[in-house]
């Protein structure tokens, strides 16, 4: 059944209307109404579309046509309007939030930890890094420990290197007890426990009967280097030594092996770096020497391999030691050890 | 040991200079610290050696001559001088215009200017020790030797460079002149000479007048004795003077001065008794008897003890041996003969009386390094020939020598082998060779492996082959030793759990904001008094020899010594200070080592900070030092809990013990104000601390690892009334007990207008979550109510109206 259209459909006055409401509407709000009123579900537009049903085809056809092309051409137009409205909108917040950068951030506390500690840390990640494990050891020790095991005997004239704070126990008419006087009480203790090959830093503190002054404080942070396998050379305590004194103080550091004396190593060896301040020429920190000596090293003593029990014609090793106070006044350029345990927080916040 | 190089010449050639000489030596073991220079920078044209031909009175002045002097040139000069010893007929340093002195007033450089001195002109100066920079003296001029001669510069007349050698204990040889020219020659490439020890002697026996008995042959090895008579006492000429005083000693008379000539020369100390003050002509060697007393030549009498050794007639102890004399037969005016020892003594009793006595000498330092018994020989010839020609002396024919058990030549076998293990370089036999020789060892080098290597009587540090190794490495260089990298296998790590975590510890405190202290271990009985109950004082450990008062006592806590540097802090700035030490405590443990317990503690005080990072007028709480502790635990992976407590020296109502996996780890609370004040702090401290130890379990008892929940939560407020004195904690607790709550946290605390009078109002934000599925509405309103009624009837909590 056919029957004609009650009603037409004016596309042109609904066209008119929704674009004069369109150009009126001036914020985001407004914009939105209008799309309801207009474009929405039960919009105008809608509606006219849902009047297309009593159109002849032909009639359908061309009205449909058109008001889907109104319809795209009112959707574009509204998107282009919020958007230029959004664009207005931040020009607005850019204009008005501008703040003044060069004002202070927020205060934030940022702690620190201490200079030795820093120092201790970067030695031990050095030698990490090269395939040592890290230990520790007991920072007040037994004679034997400290000295016997160590080839240092009760009466071995040495024992003036190292004054020595004893406990205040007695036993047997001696004291047996005292603040360790360096690590090297640890090649032992490790020696002990574990069978080569054997790769370790063991840092600590350890404690002198000495008087203080802007070089020498009584208690100090040493690190103890011990490499103990078949095959281990004095070659490669030079190289090992070397390199940690490339990552630690620079790629073109030079340094310089000599002989020196430590009852528990035979070869004894003093390593010294060129100083870094003055490139070898010559200054104040390195005494006009051009060498700033920081560490004693040798190959351990077969003695003492023996005592562990290992073969000490199979086994070599070598050990080393050094102290973080003074490796960290070097690289800070700090004028008196004594800085350190002073904790004064002008200081410490430097590091 | 300070080595003169001019002195050092006469027993070994020189051509290097002073700085090469001290850096070879340094090189091989013996280091350099100083060189001093002696009259480096006297100018050789100007300053010379003079000769007084006249004094004249000054015109005008009384106090000043007028002295002539021939100072080489053509014509003699006439200067003033105003020192009261010139005299006509001395050998003095002269020095002409133009030459740089230091000025003997202002003890600055200056050059010496020609002056018209009270009318006279005056266009030189006879100088004085000061003058030259030898020393203070001021008072007179330089005398030099009468022999000195005339013109000479006076710095190749009296100059010489003194090296100021450390000596490493295991090379007592280094000790001695003859030591160190065996070094410098071994390491320039020339020969030694050794000392003359020829002289004549008399046709009486001297075993006839004096018998030696060693009593204790365990503590003396051998015991030369030398008689010699006739000698005059008086001063050791001039250049003896010269060198003793080059090396640091005084020069005392010739008898003195000889045997600590020969000490330095030699290294073996020597001792001279007035033979009349040995009873029965015997000198017996022995362990002092019990009670015995003996007044030492320091002018102290001195009990003596059955391990000290003693040098005895058959009556009486005559010397403390290897250590000092007696005062009873020490050598005077009135001496005619001489008995001079040389002996060689068991080296840790030398040490051990020595430092019992607190009588470390010259003598002593060398003997306690243990010197060869051959030495004993060699020096007592040297002495008594120095005796014979500079003190008059007559020796007695043959020397008394009692040597119970001659020690044998020292004989390592060595293996090419063990070399190159130990130095990691295959040295060529010949380098082995040369270096072995050049140093005194006796080197047979038997292919294809050996080397048979005679050690030198005074080498007694050298007895394993790799001695010898040390030996050739030191003289062919350390630098001409290869370097290489570790090879081999990567030993497994060891784990080190406590270590890992305090240093994680630390990280996070940092982190958080503090600043790590570190503070010495040893402290003051006084300043633990202040942070410990008593009973915790009884059993203090400490150190017998303490560097001072401040440093004895071996700190069972961290806190005083954290509280002293926060005091000498808080004086500087009135902001927040929060510090941290990460650092061990010692308990003591009967017989054994203490117990060392690693300990963190943390203090907070001061105003917090403004926007701008000033201080702001809010003062630091309780729960700042919560915040730190929370952050530390936070990075440790453990779950703290806190519990009201009391603690010695934390403010009671304000303290807290933390737990963690049911253990306690730690404490937290107001610092009681009182002893606050013992610190000199006036102002709020809170104060942690916690024991790493006792948190470790907790820490790898670890936390588990839950999967993201899949379904969403649901947050929502409450407020409770509760009283007052309900921890907040508590009721957080019983809300997470619900099994539909996964979190609660605490937001506000509210007391005053709208809740009762002892209740307070405590809010929480509580997070329902499900496994399984979304959760209702209304399952979680029935959760709610469910929590409702149990806080109602367990903590008398009501729902804020
Ligand atoms: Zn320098």
């Amino acid at each position: 059944m056919r029957y004609m259209a009650a009603e037409t459909i004016d596309l042109e006055e609904f066209a008119a209307k929704a674009r004069a409401g369109l150009d009126a509407a001036t914020d985001e709000a407004a914009l939105e109404s209008w799309r309801v009123a207009h474009l929405g579900r039960k919009g105008t537009l809608t509606s006219v579309l849902r009047k297309l049903g009593s159109l002849e085809m032909d009639e359908r056809r061309r009205i449909g046509g058109e008001a889907n092309k109104l319809k795209n051409e009112l959707e574009a137009a509204l998107k282009a309007k919020l958007s230029d409205l959004h664009g207005q909108r931040i020009a607005t917040t850019i204009q008005e939030g501008q703040i003044d950068v060069t004002l202070p951030g927020r205060s934030k506390r940022v702690g620190r930890l201490h200079p030795i500690t820093q120092t201790v840390r970067q030695i031990v990640d050095i030698f990490v890094s090269l395939g040592f494990s890290v230990a520790e050891g007991p920072e007040v020790e037994t004679d034997y420990y400290n000295f016997e095991a160590l080839l240092l005997g009760r009466d071995h004239p040495a024992r003036d290197m190292q004054d020595t704070l004893y406990i205040d126990f007695v036993r047997d008419g001696v004291y047996p007890f005292m603040m360790r006087t360096h690590t090297s009480p640890n090649q032992v203790r490790f020696m002990e426990k574990h069978q080569p090959p054997i790769r370790v830093v063991v840092p600590g503190k350890c404690y002198r009967n000495e008087a203080t002054d802007p070089t020498h404080e009584w208690m100090i942070t040493q690190i103890e280097v011990l490499a103990v396998d078949e095959g281990i050379s004095l070659a490669d305590l030079k190289g090992t030594l070397f390199e940690f004194a490339k990552r630690m103080f620079g790629q073109e550091r030079k340094v310089r092996f000599r002989c020196d004396y430590f009852p528990y190593v035979e070869p004894g060896v003093d390593m010294a770096i060129d100083c870094f301040l003055c490139n070898g020429k010559g200054c104040r920190t390195c005494h006009q020497e051009g060498w700033i000596e920081i560490m004693g090293a040798g190959m351990v003593h077969p003695k003492i391999l023996t005592n562990m029990g290992y073969d000490a014609d199979r086994v070599t090793g070598f050990a080393a030691g050094m102290g973080a106070e003074r490796i960290a006044l070097l690289l800070h350029g700090i004028e008196d050890i004594r800085r350190f345990y002073q904790n004064d927080l002008r200081f410490l916040e430097q590091f | 040991m300070r080595v003169s190089l001019k002195w050092l010449a006469e027993y070994v050639d020189i051509n290097l200079s002073p700085e090469e000489i001290g850096h070879r030596l340094t090189m091989a073991g013996l280091e350099t610290e100083r060189i001093d220079r002696v009259g480096g920078d006297w100018d050789e044209e100007l300053i010379t050696v003079g000769c007084v031909l006249s004094v004249d009175p000054h015109p005008d002045a009384d106090r000043l001559r007028l002295a002539t002097v021939d100072y080489g040139g053509e014509e003699p000069l006439t200067v003033v001088c105003g020192a009261p010893n010139v005299a006509a007929g001395q050998k003095i340093a002269f020095a002409r215009a133009g030459a740089r002195l230091i000025d003997g007033r202002s003890g600055e450089s200056a050059v010496l200017k020609p002056a018209k001195i009270r009318g006279v002109e005056s266009s030189g100066m006879v100088c004085s020790e000061k003058e030259l920079g030898l020393s203070g003296e001021h008072e007179g001029i330089l005398v030099l030797a009468a022999d000195a001669p005339v013109g000479t510069p006076l710095a190749q007349y009296l100059g010489d460079s003194i090296l100021d050698l450390d000596v490493t204990p295991n090379r007592p040889d280094w000790l001695s002149m003859v030591g160190v020219a065996r070094e410098v020659a071994a390491l320039t490439g020339a020969a030694v000479r050794e000392p003359e020890h020829t002289y004549e002697e008399l046709d009486d026996p001297a075993p006839a007048r004096v018998s030696v008995e060693i009593a204790d042959p365990d503590l003396c090895f051998r015991y030369v004795a030398s008689v010699i008579e006739g000698v005059k006492l008086g001063p050791s000429p001039s250049w003896m003077q010269e060198r003793l005083t080059a090396a640091g000693m005084r020069p005392i008379n010739n008898v003195v001065d000889i045997t600590n000539y020969v000490m330095l020369e030699a290294g073996q100390p020597l001792h001279a008794f007035d033979f009349s003050a040995v009873g029965g002509e015997k000198i017996i060697v022995r362990r002092a008897n019990e009670g015995e007393r003996l007044v030492t030549l320091d002018g102290e009498e001195r009990e003596l003890t059955t391990d000290m050794l003693v040098i005895a007639d058959e009556k009486k102890p005559l010397a403390l041996a290897g250590v000092m004399g007696g005062a009873g037969s020490e050598v005077t005016g009135e001496t005619q003969t001489i008995l001079l020892e040389s002996a060689t003594f068991h080296a840790p009793n030398i040490r051990r009386t020595a430092s019992r006595l607190k009588s470390r000498t010259e003598a002593s330092t060398r003997f306690e390094k243990g010197l060869s018994p051959e030495l004993a020989m060699v020096a007592s010839q040297r002495a008594t020939k120095l005796l014979v020609e500079l003190a008059g002396g007559r020796a007695l024919h043959g020397l008394v020598d009692n040597y119970p058990a001659p020690v044998k030549e020292v004989r390592i076998d060595v293996t090419r082998r063990r070399l190159k293990q130990v130095l990691g370089v295959d040295l060529p036999t010949s380098t082995v060779r040369e270096a072995l020789t050049s140093l005194g060892f006796g080197c047979k080098w038997e292919p294809p492996e050996h080397y048979q290597v005679r050690v030198p009587y005074w080498r007694t540090d050298v007895d394993i082959p790799d001695d010898i190794a040390e030996e050739v490495a030191r003289i062919v260089g350390y630098d001409q030793i290869p370097t290489k990298n570790l090879g081999g296998d990567v030993p497994p790590a060891i784990p080190q759990p406590l270590r890992d975590l305090r240093e994680r510890l630390r990280d996070a405190l940092a982190a958080a904001g503090m600043q790590e202290i570190i503070t010495y271990s040893l402290t003051t009985s006084e300043e633990l008094e202040r942070v410990l109950p008593e009973g915790q004082l009884k059993r203090l450990l400490k150190v017998v020899n303490p560097l001072s008062a401040e440093h004895e006592y071996l700190r069972p806590v961290l806190r005083g010594s954290v509280l002293k540097t926060l005091a000498a802090n808080v004086r500087q700035r009135e902001s927040e200070i929060a510090l941290f030490e990460a650092s061990r405590v010692y308990l003591p443990r009967s017989g054994e080592l203490p117990e060392e317990q690693e300990h963190i503690v943390g203090v907070v005080t001061g105003k917090r900070d403004d926007r701008w990072g000033r201080s702001s007028d809010e003062p630091v709480d309780f729960y700042d030092a919560k915040g730190y502790v929370q952050a530390a635990l936070q990075a440790a992976g453990v779950e703290g809990t806190f519990e009201a407590a009391e603690e010695f020296g934390l403010l009671p109502g304000r303290t807290a013990v933390v737990s963690a996996a049911g253990a306690k780890v730690g404490v937290i609370g107001q610092l009681h104000p009182s002893v606050a004040s013992s610190f000199g702090i006036d102002q709020d401290v809170y104060l942690f601390e916690l024991v790493v130890d006792h948190l470790l379990p907790a820490v790898q008892a670890g936390v588990g690892y839950a999967p993201l929940m899949r379904f969403p939560a649901v947050v929502q407020d409450i407020a409770l009334v509760v009283d007052s004195s309900q921890p907040a904690e508590d009721v957080r607790r019983l809300i997470e007990r619900h099994e539909l709550v996964r979190a609660v946290r605490v937001f506000d605390v509210y007391e005053g207008e709208g809740v009762p009078a002892d209740r307070k109002s405590l809010a929480f934000s509580v997070t329902y979550q499900s496994a399984e599925k979304t959760l209702t509405d209304e399952e979680v309103a029935r959760a709610q109510s469910e929590i409702l009624k149990s806080l109602s009837e367990e903590l008398n909590a009501e729902l804020r109206a």
